[in-house]
C-alpha cells in the first residue's frame, strides 16, 4: 500500500489543496491584519468567484484563453463587491464593538449564499480546465495532472508577489503600519479609510481569485462557500492570524495532514486535521507564527 | 406604566400558553410547541452571549447531541423517555464541556471562528455516521415518549397526543427556564457579568475566567441539547441540518432580535423569528436571505432587539410624560 508513487501522489495532491487553501485564507488573514475584522463572508466571496468564473466562461463562449479572462474578471468583480460592501456597511461598524462586525459579515454569509441560489440555482456546475493544461505528466509513478501542478507553482508565485509588495513598496509599509498601530498611522496623516477599503478589495480579490481557480477541479455547488469558510479558519488557527507566512505554512500543513490522514482515518480525514488543530491550541494558542492578540 | 411592570409576565404568558391546546387547532399546538422549544435552545445561547459576553456561532452543535443523542437512545435502545432525556442534556453539556476547553483559550475573534469549526466537525460527524446517525437521509420515526399516564388524568385524557406531548414540553421547558434563571441571577451568573465587562479585571479579583467561560459554555451547551431532545420527537425525526451552521445562525439571531440585554428577550425573539419564518416559507423558499436581512437591519437600527428597544420607548415617555 504505502508505495513511492501513492505517497508522492498524496503528497502533491495535498499540496494542491494547500496552495488553494492558502490563496483564500491569505486574503482573510490580510484583511484581519490590517482591518482587525475577522471576514465570515470570505467564504461567500470564494463561492462567488467561482459561480462568475463560470458565468463569464459562458458569456465569452469559444475565445482563447476564455478561462483566464473569467478567472480574473471574476476575481475584479469579487473585489468591486467587496470594496462596495466595505464602503457602504462595514465601515459604519468600525469604532463599534466587534460582536457588530462579525455579526454583519455572518449576516452577508446567510445574504450571498441565497443570493447565488437564486441567480445560479442549486445543480452543481462543472467548468473544463483551461486549454493547454488539460493532460498530466508522471513523476515516481504518480498521474500529476498540469492544471494541479500549475497551481503548486502559482500559489508560492502569489506568497512572493504578496511579500514582495508589503515589504518592499510604499503601499506595503502603509499596510504593515496599519497593521502595527493604526491610530498613530492615521495620526501621522494616512489615508486609511482608503486604505481600508483597497485592502478589503485584496482581501475580496484573493477570494474570487480563489474561487476562480477551483473550478476546474471541484464542482460549484452552494455550501462551498462555509466548507471553505471552516477550513480557512482552521488554517489561520493553525498559522497564526494575521501572520501572513504562518497562513502559508499553516496551509501546507492542513493539505499534508488531509491526505495523509485517510492512512489513519479512512473518510474521517477532517477528523485528524481538528486533532491538529486542538494540539495547536494547547501548545500555542496564537498559532505557529502568531502573535498573541492584544 | 408601574402597574404594568409588576405584573409577573413569565408565568402569565406560561399559563396562558397553557390553555393552547384547547384552542383545538392542530396548528397552534404545533406553533406553540416550537415557539417554546426553541425559546429554551435562545435562552441558553444568551447565557453565553448576553451573560458571559462570549458570542459562540456554532450553539447548533449541541441542540444537534441533545436531538440526536435523545432519539437514538429512546429508538435503538428503548430507554425511557426520563433517562434519554437527561442523558441528552448530558452529552450536549459533555461535548461543550471538551469544545469549549479549546475555544475559551483564546480571545474573542478566535472563539468565534472556533465554535463555527467544532460545530461544522459535530455536523460532519451527524452525516458521514450511517450506522448510528442514519446519514444524510438522517434519523426517522423518533417514537413520541410513553404519555399514556396522561389520559387517566383529569382534562387531559381527551387530548390528541401532539396535544399531550405540548404539554410535558411545556413543563419542561418551563422548569428550564426556572433553573437558567436561578443560574442567571446567583453570584455563578453574576460572576459571568463580571467576566463580560472586564475580564482582565475579573482575573485580578482572582477569578478564574477560563474556568467560569468553560462552565458556562457546558450549561449553555446542556441547555441547547435538552431542547433538541425535545425537538427531535417534535420533528418525529432528527436531521444533520439540526447542527447546521445556518441552525446557529437562527438561534442567534433569535436571540439578538429579541434583545440580549435580558432574560426573557431571546424568548421574544424565538416566538417572533418562529412566526415570521412560518410567514416567509409559505412564500418564498430563501429564508436564509430574509435571516440575513433581518440581522443587518438589527444591527444598524435596532442593536438592543425587541425587548432594548420596547425598554428604550419606555424609558423615553418616562421621562417625557407628555410626549
Amino acid at each position: 500500500m504505502l508505495e513511492p508513487s501513492f505517497l508522492v501522489g498524496q503528497a502533491l495532491s495535498g499540496l494542491t489543496a494547500a496552495m488553494f487553501l492558502f490563496i483564500v485564507a491569505a486574503g482573510l488573514s490580510l484583511v484581519f491584519g490590517v482591518l482587525r475584522v475577522l471576514n465570515f463572508a470570505h467564504g461567500s466571496f470564494y463561492m462567488l468567484g467561482a459561480y462568475l468564473a463560470w458565468q463569464v466562461t459562458q458569456w465569452l463562449g469559444v475565445v482563447t484563453g476564455s478561462f483566464w479572462l473569467s478567472a480574473l474578471g471574476a476575481a475584479a468583480g469579487v473585489a468591486i463587491l467587496g470594496g462596495a460592501i466595505e464602503r457602504c456597511l462595514l465601515r459604519h461598524l468600525y469604532g463599534k464593538e466587534d460582536l457588530y462586525q462579525l455579526l454583519l459579515t455572518y449576516a452577508l454569509v446567510l445574504i450571498l449564499g441565497d443570493a447565488a441560489r437564486i441567480l445560479w440555482g442549486t445543480q452543481q456546475l462543472a467548468m473544463p480546465r483551461p486549454a493547454g493544461l488539460t493532460g498530466s505528466f508522471e513523476l515516481a509513478g504518480a498521474v500529476v495532472p498540469y492544471y494541479n501542478f500549475f497551481i503548486i507553482v502559482l500559489g508560492p508565485l502569489i506568497a512572493g508577489g504578496c511579500w514582495l509588495l508589503l515589504s518592499r513598496t510604499g503601499v506595503g509599509r502603509m499596510i504593515r503600519a496599519a497593521a502595527y498601530d493604526r491610530e498613530m498611522l492615521a495620526a501621522l496623516g494616512a489615508d486609511t479609510g482608503r486604505l481600508y477599503t483597497l485592502m478589503f478589495m485584496a482581501g475580496s480579490f484573493l477570494a474570487g481569485l480563489g474561487g476562480a481557480l477551483v473550478t476546474p477541479v471541484r464542482s460549484i455547488v452552494p455550501g462551498m462557500d462555509v466548507e471553505i469558510i471552516v477550513e480557512a479558519f482552521i488554517v489561520v488557527v493553525i498559522g497564526g492570524l494575521g501572520s501572513f507566512w504562518g497562513t502559508f505554512l499553516g496551509a501546507i500543513i492542513f493539505g499534508q495532514v488531509l491526505a495523509f490522514g485517510i492512512l489513519i482515518l479512512p473518510g474521517f480525514s477532517i477528523f485528524a486535521v481538528f486533532a491538529l488543530m486542538a494540539i495547536v491550541l494547547i501548545a500555542r494558542p496564537a498559532g505557529l507564527l502568531g502573535r498573541p492578540l492584544a | 406604566m408601574t402597574g404594568l411592570r409588576r405584573v409577573p409576565w413569565a408565568p402569565v404568558v406560561w399559563l396562558a400558553l397553557l390553555c393552547v391546546p384547547w384552542l383545538g387547532s392542530r396548528f397552534y399546538t404545533f406553533l406553540a410547541t416550537e415557539i417554546a422549544i426553541f425559546a429554551l435552545f435562545a435562552v441558553s445561547l444568551n447565557l453565553l452571549l448576553g451573560y458571559t459576553g462570549l458570542v459562540s456561532f456554532g450553539h447548533a452543535a449541541y441542540f444537534g447531541v441533545g436531538a440526536y443523542a435523545c432519539a437514538i437512545l429512546m429508538k435503538t435502545h428503548g430507554v425511557p423517555f426520563p433517562l434519554a432525556f437527561a442523558a441528552a442534556g448530558v452529552a450536549a453539556a459533555a461535548f461543550a464541556l471538551v469544545f469549549g476547553f479549546f475555544c475559551v483559550r483564546s480571545t474573542k475573534i478566535y472563539f468565534a471562528m472556533l465554535t463555527l469549526a467544532f460545530a461544522q466537525i459535530v455536523w460532519a460527524i451527524c452525516f458521514k455516521w450511517n450506522s448510528v446517525t442514519g446519514g444524510e437521509q438522517g434519523f426517522s420515526n423518533v417514537p413520541y415518549p410513553d404519555l399514556g399516564w396522561m389520559s387517566g388524568l383529569p382534562l387531559l385524557g381527551a387530548l390528541r397526543t401532539a396535544d399531550q406531548y405540548f404539554l410535558l414540553v411545556m413543563a419542561l421547558t418551563g422548569a428550564c427556564f426556572v433553573v437558567l434563571r436561578r443560574i442567571a441571577g446567583s453570584p455563578f451568573g453574576r460572576m459571568l457579568t463580571a467576566i463580560r465587562e472586564n475580564p482582565e479585571r475579573a482575573e485580578f479579583v482572582g477569578l478564574n475566567v477560563r474556568l467560569y467561560q468553560m462552565v458556562a459554555f457546558a450549561i449553555a451547551g446542556g441547555f441547547a441539547g435538552l431542547a433538541g431532545a425535545l425537538f427531535g420527537i417534535f420533528n418525529r425525526g432528527v436531521f444533520p441540518d439540526f447542527a447546521y451552521w445556518s441552525k446557529s445562525a437562527e438561534v442567534l439571531i433569535m436571540a439578538i432580535l429579541g434583545g440580549m440585554g435580558s432574560f426573557w428577550g431571546p424568548a421574544v425573539g424565538a416566538a417572533a423569528l418562529t412566526l415570521l419564518n412560518h410567514q416567509i416559507t409559505a412564500v418564498t423558499q430563501y429564508w436564509p436571505l430574509v435571516l440575513g436581512v433581518v440581522l443587518v437591519v438589527l444591527l444598524f437600527a435596532f442593536p438592543g432587539g425587541i425587548v432594548g428597544a420596547l425598554s428604550a420607548a419606555r424609558a423615553r415617555l418616562g421621562a417625557r410624560p407628555h410626549a
